[in-house]
C-alpha cells in the first residue's frame, strides 16, 4: 500500500522513539482546546514515562492498511455457507461434544446452545496449522470443527494474497488478525469497529507473547508445527480472561493510557524520591499500584514502559492472589518492549491487607533479593515520611464525583493527556453503577473513540444525541475528551463545558496526574 | 513479613526457648514442588499464617518466612512455593538449588500428580548431593477421602523405596500441617544442622544470597521451555 492514497492521521513520531525532553515553562493557566501536545493539562513537566507512541495508532498502524482492502472484499458478495457456520446461523453443525470431558470447569458450555452462540463477543486463538489455542467461552476441544472452518478461510484468503481482515454478516463480524505463529479470531455482535476489535485481538495476543516470548513461541512452533500450545498455556487462561474483560470495561485500554491514585503531588514526589533512592544494578522499572491506579512509576533513565506493557502488568497482578502473603517472583515478557526476552519482576504487597502493590522489574533473573531489599529500602524510607500516611488516606477516595467538576448535566467524562498517556475519570454516577449500564458506557465511549480514530475519516470532534445521554467528543494533538450528559443538555452547553472541565482539570492536575516522573 | 514470632498454628505446641543464653537462628530454604493446583500454596498459606483462602495459581514463585522455634535452635524457614505449570518448570531449578528441604506435594485425588511428583524426585536427584537435603513427600487434600486415588499406603511405599519421608495433609482442614512443618524442622536441624557449614545463621539483613551460594547454572537461558 506504499503508493496508496495518504494515510490519515498516523504521521505521528514513531512509536518507539524516546520522546523529546519537554520542559515547558509556558504552562497555559487557562488552556483552551487547540493547545499544543505537552502543555495540555496533565502533561508531565519533565519527561514523559511511557514510550511517546501515538498510542492507539501504534496498536493498529500495522492492520491499517488492510482495512482498505478489507472494505472491497466486504463488498464482494454473500457469506458463503461455512461462513453462517461462524457468525452463528441456523445452520450451525450440531457438534458431538458429549463424549469431550470439558477441561475447566468454568467453561463447561454447550457449544452447539443458543447461549453459546449469542456472547457478544467471542475470541478464538489457534495456531497457523489450525490446532486450537484458546476460546473465550466453551471448550477448545469442542470448538475444533469451528476453528477447523477459520483456518479453512484463512488459508484460503492467505493463498489469494490477500489475507483476510473481517468479515460482516448479518449484525455479526468475524475479524482475523494473523501474527506468526498465531492467529487470532474476534467474532462480535458489538458495534464495535473492525480496528476496535483487531486491537483488541492484538492486546490478546500479547498476553500470550508476556507469558511465553515470541522467540519461544516461533521456537516451539518451527520444531512442531502440530504443538498443542495449551499445555504451556494451562492455568493462565484466566489471565486472557480477565484482559477480555477488562477490554470491555477499563477506559484505560480504550484510551491506551492509565490513570492515577489522586494524591497530592508533595506526597506523590516522596513516594516517587523514595521509590527513586531504592535502586539497583539491573531494576529497570518500579511501579507503585493501588489497585487498578498508577501510583507513581520510576524508570531507569532512556528506558521507557509502553502502556500495552503496563496493562499487561495490571491484569496479572490483578489477577491473582497468591503474591499478597509473600513475595512474587516471576518472569515476564513485556512485548513492547522486547518480545525475545524474560524480564523478572518482584510483586509484592506494603502491607498484606493493603491495596498498594510494588512491582519491581528487573533484567537478571537471580535477582530476587535485590529486589527484596529495594523494597525494604523504599519501606524504610517512606515509613519515616507523612507521605505513607497521606497514600493510605488517599486510597479511602481513589476517585472523585463528576459533582466536584460543578457542570450541569454532566454525568461523566474521561479525559486524556496524550503527552503524559495518564487518563482521568471521576466514579461512575448513580444511574451507571450497574455492571450492564457501565458496559453500555464503555460501548458508548468505544463508538465516539471510533469515530476520532477512525482509519480513513477521523473527525476532531463528534457530538452525539441519544433518548439516554447526549456525547461529545473532542481530540487535539494534546489531548482526548469524551464527555457524557444527561439527556437534557445542548450541543451549545456541551462546547461550553469543554473549557470549564478542562479548567478544572488544569486546577487539580497536580492531584490527578503524575507531572514530575523520575528516573534513576 | 510480621508473623516471625508467632506459634505454629494447629496445637502442635512448639517450644519456645525458654533458656537464658541467646537461641541461634537458621536458615533453612524450603521448596514446594508438584503439579499445579495439588495445594502447594495453600500448604505454605497455612504453614506462614494458619489460613485457608482459595487461591489462584501461582505466577513464578513466591518466597514466604516461618520462623520455627526448637529447643535448641530457631530455624527461619525461607518457603520457596514453585508454580507447577509447565510453562515455569525452566525456572524451578533456582528454587530447588542449594534447598535444604524439599516437598513433593501430590494431590491423592490425582494419581497423575503422585507420578509428576515421582518425575520431580528424579529431577531433583540428578541435582542434589545426597544429604545435603530433606525430600519429603506430601499427599495432600487427605479430606477428599471419598475420591481418593492413591493410597496412603502407596505413598508410604514410594517413600520408603525411595529413602523420603512421608505425610499426608490437608491444607482446607488444616490437618497434620503444623506436625509436618516441626517434622521437617526437627530433621532439617539434626541432619543437615549437625554438619559442619550444613545451615548458615540467620542475620537480621542477610547480604549473603542463597541464590548465589551455588553459582553454576543448570540452564543456560531461561526462554528454553518447551517441547
Ligand atoms: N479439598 C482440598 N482442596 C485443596 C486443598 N489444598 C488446596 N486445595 C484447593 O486446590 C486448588 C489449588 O490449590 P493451590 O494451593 O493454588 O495449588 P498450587 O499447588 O499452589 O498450584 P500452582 O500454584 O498452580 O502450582 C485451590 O482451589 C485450593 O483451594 C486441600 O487440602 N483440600
Ligand atoms: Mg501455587
Amino acid at each position: 500500500m506504499d503508493g496508496g492514497p495518504q494515510k490519515p492521521a498516523v504521521g505521528w513520531e514513531n512509536g518507539m522513539l524516546a520522546p523529546v525532553d519537554r520542559l515547558r515553562t509556558e504552562r497555559a493557566d487557562s488552556p483552551v482546546p487547540g493547545l499544543v501536545e505537552g502543555t495540555e493539562p496533565g502533561a508531565g513537566q519533565q519527561s514523559a514515562m511511557f514510550v511517546h507512541a501515538q498510542s492507539f495508532e501504534d496498536l493498529t498502524a500495522e492492520a491499517e492498511e488492510d482495512v482498505e482492502r478489507e472494505a472491497e472484499l466486504d463488498e464482494s458478495g454473500e457469506p458463503s455457507e461455512d461462513l453462517k457456520v461462524l457468525v452463528g446461523e441456523e445452520t450451525i453443525e450440531k457438534q458431538h461434544n458429549d463424549d469431550i470431558p470439558p477441561e475447566r470447569g468454568t467453561k463447561e458450555e454447550d457449544v452447539s446452545s443458543e447461549a453459546w452462540r449469542s456472547h457478544r463477543k467471542h475470541v478464538f486463538v489457534l495456531s497457523e496449522a489450525g490446532k486450537p489455542i484458546y476460546t473465550r467461552y466453551g471448550t477448545e476441544e469442542a470448538l475444533s470443527s469451528t476453528m477447523g472452518v477459520m483456518m479453512a478461510l484463512v488459508s484460503f484468503v492467505e493463498a489469494e494474497k490477500n489475507i483476510i481482515r473481517s468479515i460482516h454478516a448479518d449484525g455479526c463480524k468475524v475479524v482475523f488478525l494473523a501474527k506468526s505463529p498465531l492467529v487470532l479470531v474476534g467474532v462480535s455482535r458489538t458495534c464495535q469497529s473492525d480496528k476496535e476489535l483487531l486491537r483488541e485481538l492484538q492486546y490478546i495476543y500479547y498476553q500470550i507473547v508476556s507469558l511465553l516470548t515470541l522467540t519461544q513461541l516461533n521456537h516451539i512452533f518451527q520444531h512442531k508445527q502440530n504443538y498443542d500450545l495449551r499445555r504451556l498455556l494451562a492455568g493462565s487462561e484466566y489471565l486472557t480472561d480477565n484482559l477480555l474483560h477488562r477490554l470491555d470495561r477499563d477506559p484505560g485500554l480504550l484510551l491506551s493510557a492509565v490513570t492515577c491514585l489522586p494524591l497530592a503531588s508533595s506526597a506523590r514526589d516522596v513516594v516517587s524520591a523514595s521509590l527513586q533512592a531504592a535502586k539497583a544494578k539491573n531494576l529497570v522499572f518500579s511501579i507503585l499500584l493501588a489497585g487498578d491506579r498508577l501510583v507513581t512509576l520510576v524508570r531507569k533513565k532512556d528506558q521507557f514502559l509502553h502502556h500495552i506493557d503496563l496493562h499487561l502488568v495490571f491484569n496479572l497482578v490483578g489477577s491473582s492472589s497468591s503474591s499478597r502473603e509473600g513475595e512474587g517472583w516471576t518472569p515476564i515478557c513485556l512485548p513492547k518492549f522486547n518480545t525475545a526476552g524474560f524480564f523478572h519482576a518482584h510483586i509484592s504487597y506494603l502491607e498484606p491487607a493493603s491495596e498498594l502493590c510494588l512491582i519491581l522489574v528487573s533484567t537478571d533473573r537471580e535477582d530476587f533479593f535485590n529486589m527484596s531489599d529495594c523494597k525494604q529500602r523504599f519501606l524504610e524510607r517512606l515509613s519515616k515520611r507523612s507521605a505513607y500516611q497521606a497514600m493510605k488516606e488517599a486510597l479511602k477516595c481513589p476517585s472523585y464525583s463528576v459533582e466536584q467538576v460543578g457542570i450541569p448535566e454532566l454525568r461523566h467524562f474521561l479525559y486524556k493527556s496524550k503527552s503524559s498517556g495518564l487518563y482521568t475519570s471521576p466514579e461512575f454516577p448513580a444511574i451507571y453503577q450497574s455492571d450492564e449500564e457501565q458496559e453500555r458506557m464503555m460501548g458508548l465511549y468505544q463508538d465516539l473513540h471510533s469515530h476520532l480514530h477512525h482509519p480513513t475519516r477521523p473527525l476532531r470532534s463528534f457530538y452525539r444525541c441519544s433518548e439516554t445521554e447526549n456525547l461529545l467528543a473532542w481530540v487535539t494533538s494534546g489531548f482526548e475528551l469524551y464527555l457524557c450528559f444527561s439527556p437534557l443538555g445542548t450541543k451549545a452547553l456541551a462546547h461550553s463545558a469543554v473549557n470549564k472541565l478542562l479548567k478544572w482539570i488544569r486546577k487539580e492536575e497536580d492531584r490527578l496526574f503524575i507531572l514530575s516522573p523520575l528516573t534513576y | 513479613m510480621g508473623d516471625d514470632h508467632q506459634q505454629v498454628p494447629g496445637g502442635a505446641q512448639l517450644h519456645r526457648n525458654t533458656l537464658s543464653r541467646p537461641v541461634r537462628t537458621f536458615r533453612v530454604k524450603m521448596v514446594l514442588l508438584g503439579s499445579s493446583g495439588v495445594g502447594k500454596s495453600s500448604l505454605a498459606l497455612r504453614f506462614v499464617k494458619d489460613e485457608f483462602r482459595n487461591t489462584s495459581p501461582t505466577v513464578g514463585c513466591a518466597y514466604l518466612t516461618r520462623v520455627v522455634h526448637l529447643n535448641h535452635a530457631t530455624l527461619r524457614f525461607e518457603i520457596w512455593d514453585t508454580a507447577g505449570q509447565e510453562k515455569y518448570h525452566s525456572v524451578t531449578p533456582l528454587y530447588y538449588r542449594g534447598a535444604h528441604a524439599a516437598l513433593l506435594v501430590y494431590d491423592i485425588s490425582k494419581r497423575e500428580t503422585f507420578i509428576r511428583a515421582q518425575v520431580w524426585l528424579k529431577e531433583l536427584q540428578t541435582h542434589y548431593i545426597p544429604g545435603s537435603t530433606v525430600i519429603w513427600l506430601v499427599g495432600n487434600k487427605g479430606d477428599l477421602e471419598e475420591v481418593r486415588q492413591v493410597s496412603a499406603q502407596e505413598g508410604q511405599n514410594l517413600a520408603d523405596e525411595k529413602g523420603l519421608l512421608f505425610t499426608e495433609t490437608s491444607a482446607l482442614s488444616g490437618e497434620q500441617i503444623s506436625e509436618l512443618l516441626l517434622d521437617v524442622a526437627h530433621r532439617v536441624y539434626e541432619c543437615i544442622g549437625a554438619q559442619q557449614g550444613g545451615l548458615s545463621e540467620w542475620q537480621e539483613t542477610p547480604f549473603v544470597h542463597m541464590h548465589h551460594r551455588n553459582t553454576s547454572n543448570p540452564l543456560a537461558s531461561c526462554c528454553k521451555v518447551g517441547p
